[in-house]
């Protein structure tokens, strides 16, 4: 069982972290962590997954490699980041330099009614990612480690894994858009890209 | 092995000239024996980032992330690995993302293993049913010109295709060793 207090609040962490990385690319894995980064105000460079569980740290490593001059940031929860645990071990393989990985970690699945998760039943996400050759990697227990992970992202000296003890609280839902191909169109626009 | 002394098999040297000529930066992959001259190519390539996977369905987001960046990628998976991606699918259609997958196929043709078959007989079927356009190529001849169709109908029309490589073109694995 994890001994770690939860303390943090989930909107003012994301908020707070978000601020600080004003050039970030940044992919949400689906629910609640879509929800923190919609309601820290909605941007262009936000690619929201509604779906695709366990696939928003694949996503953000192609990503990655093909912008290797922008920081990459993925924000999700724990179950959508145990459901793709293995994409830690291919992170771990390319090591991507702009590559920042934060796991809004609740011990619960909160969408679907808060059932314990595997990181309240034993597994430590942080030890995983240290396995994984992710180094960088550590845990968040207080608001004031924003900076920690900001500077760190936006510094793209190597890829980053940070595991965030937030409450199990559920803040009123920010639903961003869920028109993928609206979200997708809107994304790489904002990166030069024109329709094909 | 003595892999590296012995000439790749023309159709995968094809394979990779189309990948390489269309611009594919990205080879993504959980490997098969049918996708080794593909898979040595882009390891040695300093153009092309080669990306070895732990499970199919982490090419599927991988791949589209990386058009997302502007860049091409392409999904290589052996038959079996269809069934691991069928929800990851999903993400293709909902974002209308490209996407191009070569599939080398087990268990529909002089298959020893039984545990193929259930994935093997039923990966075009799988691939359809989520909406993925499946191409066939069982000629060493053909298979080239197939990858390249397949190719520009991805990068060019924005279409999801697979393209299904027939166990006849690999040839009878050997299940003794000497």
């Amino acid at each position: 069982m994890s001994l770690r207090e939860h303390t943090i609040d989930r909107r003012e962490f994301v908020a707070k972290l978000i601020a600080q990385l004003p050039d970030a690319l940044i992919v949400t894995g689906l629910g609640s962590a879509s929800y923190d980064v919609f309601a820290a105000g909605d941007r262009p460079e936000n690619f929201y997954l509604w779906g695709a569980m366990g696939g928003s740290t694949s996503l953000a490593l192609g990503l990655a490699l093909a912008q290797p001059d922008k920081s990459v940031v993925v924000i999700t929860g724990d179950g959508e980041q145990l459901m793709g645990i293995g994409s830690l071990a291919t992170v771990g393989a390319k090591q991507p330099a702009n590559l920042t990985i934060v796991v809004l970690d609740n011990g619960h699945f909160g969408e679907t009614g808060m059932q314990q998760s595997h990181s309240s039943l034993g597994t430590d996400l942080v030890a995983v990612a240290k396995g994984c050759s992710i180094e960088d990697a550590f845990h968040v227990g207080d608001v004031a480690d924003t900076a920690k992970i900001a500077e760190r992202a936006n510094a793209r000296a190597g890829t980053v894994f940070a595991q965030v003890a937030i409450t199990a609280a559920e803040p009123p839902r920010a639903l961003p858009p869920r028109d993928g191909v609206y979200v997708k169109n809107r994304f790489r626009e904002a990166l030069g890209f024109k329709p094909f | 092995m003595s892999s590296t002394a012995v000439q790749p098999p023309q159709w995968q040297q094809e394979i990779f000239k189309v990948l390489k000529e269309g611009g594919v930066h990205q080879i993504v992959y959980v490997p098969d024996a049918g996708h080794s001259h593909v898979i040595r190519s882009a390891i040695a390539d300093p153009e092309i980032q080669d990306v070895v996977l732990t499970t199919e369905e982490e090419g599927v987001a991988l791949v589209s992330g990386a058009w997302l960046g502007g860049q091409r990628a392409v999904l290589l998976m052996q038959s079996s690995g269809v069934g691991n991606c069928v929800n990851m699918f999903s993400l293709l259609e909902s974002c209308r993302f490209p996407f191009l997958t070569l599939v080398t196929m087990r268990g529909e043709y002089a298959e020893f293993n039984p545990w193929q078959g259930p994935m093997g007989k039923n990966t075009q079927g799988a691939l359809e049913l989520m909406g993925i356009t499946v191409m066939r190529a069982d000629d060493p001849e053909n298979v080239g010109e197939i990858v390249s169709a397949a190719y520009d109908a991805v990068f060019q029309a924005g279409e999801q295709v697979a393209v299904l490589l027939s166990q006849s073109l690999i040839g009878r694995k050997k299940w003794e060793r000497n």
